[in-house]
């Protein structure tokens, strides 16, 4: 068996696009049972919450920038301010904290 | 005739333009991180054009960096298969989610190029806007933070440890704070998602460092959350309106 990097490349963005596209195009009259719609509803809030913490915490050179972060940008978020404010205040506070660490 | 031509045109626009702007931040964080996906590319023996091939082509990054460490240590075909599917199948659920969210009437072009753009952070911000999915906000997002991700990739392979170890800190902390942004706002309008979101932070946190679980991959552990919180949500909380129709 080979050991050729295009190969490897091929299969990994062959299979990551039919998981990304698979249920789009098959699925496309909306699911009436209601179970099912909640259960979607609530998928993309429970992902995006399991991804952030604790990774925002291992993310940074020390763990107090991470949770700083994570505190200022729920802050800032909650706030009701746009996307790339939240995201640029995490930054600044991420970069100012490291300084004095 | 004409005036429905020039409202729909606009309508396209500001998608377009609300996305260009929204992809701006997701790719700077994209930068940061596809930059340190590089220097692992470059350990696993990549070249600068491998590794910008790979960041074009498969938009994740969990995904590579698995890929890179099998390359690196020479695993099977089966094998990095395998991998693949552990690793990228959140990215069903989500393209499941997505499914329910476009308009009847849109062409099916659309799900396929959307199938393409589907990454935590783009998903992400294209489920937040309310009503039907608009596809040029997802493309205009796209055409910022794909090119940012496959650049800093092949940056990454080449430049290796030149940008200072305190930027890329501060800058990897650009993608969480925007799925802060996603799930904060609707956690303060309803009691429920604010709850899940607790209960998702303690359950990833203690999944980190409970036995059987914490052994297994990032991927893996993120899917079984998901699935497993959604559907107590589901059941404890069933939604009422209409998802598609929801604003």
């Amino acid at each position: 068996m080979g050991h050729n990097v295009y190969i490897y490349i091929m299969i990994m963005a062959v299979i990551t696009y039919a998981i990304r596209t698979l249920p789009l195009t098959l699925i496309r009259k909306p699911i009436k049972n209601q179970f099912f719609q909640s259960f979607l509803y609530y998928v993309p809030y429970v992902t995006l919450a399991v991804m952030t913490f604790p990774a925002i915490i291992d993310a940074t050179q020390t763990p107090v920038a991470g949770a700083a972060a994570l505190i200022v940008g729920i802050i800032v978020a909650w706030r009701g301010t746009g996307l790339f404010q939240v995201s640029a205040s995490c930054c600044a506070v991420v970069f100012f904290i490291e300084l004095f660490f | 005739m004409k005036k429905f031509r020039t409202s729909i045109s606009a309508v396209f626009n500001r998608g377009l333009r609300d996305g260009l702007r929204d992809g701006l931040p997701i790719g700077l964080g994209y930068l940061a991180v596809s930059f340190s996906l590089g220097i692992a590319a470059r350990n696993a023996g990549l070249t600068a054009f491998q590794g910008f091939l790979a960041s074009a082509l498969i938009n994740a990054s969990a995904g590579e960096y698995a890929l890179f460490t099998l390359i690196a240590a020479r695993a099977t075909y089966l094998e990095a298969a395998l991998v693949t599917l552990i690793a990228n199948a959140r990215y069903l659920l989500m393209s499941f989610s997505l499914s329910q969210r476009f308009a009847p009437s849109s062409p099916l072009r659309h799900r396929f190029f959307i199938g393409f753009d589907i990454t935590d952070e783009l998903f992400g911000i294209t489920i937040a806007r309310p009503g039907h999915v608009d596809p040029y906000y997802t493309y205009g997002a796209f055409l910022i933070a794909g090119p940012c991700w496959a650049v800093g990739t092949l940056l990454g392979v080449i430049a290796g440890n030149l940008l200072p170890l305190r930027l890329v800190s501060a800058l990897s902390v650009a993608l969480y704070g925007m799925f802060l942004a996603v799930i904060i706002p609707p956690s303060r309008k309803n009691k429920v998602i604010a709850g899940i979101v607790l209960v998702c932070f303690a359950g990833s946190y203690l999944s980190k460092y409970l036995p059987v679980i914490s052994s297994l991959s990032d991927g893996m552990r993120i899917i079984i959350l998901t699935v497993f919180i959604s559907l107590a949500a589901a059941l404890l909380f069933p939604v009422k309106q209409d998802i598609g129709k929801e604003d």
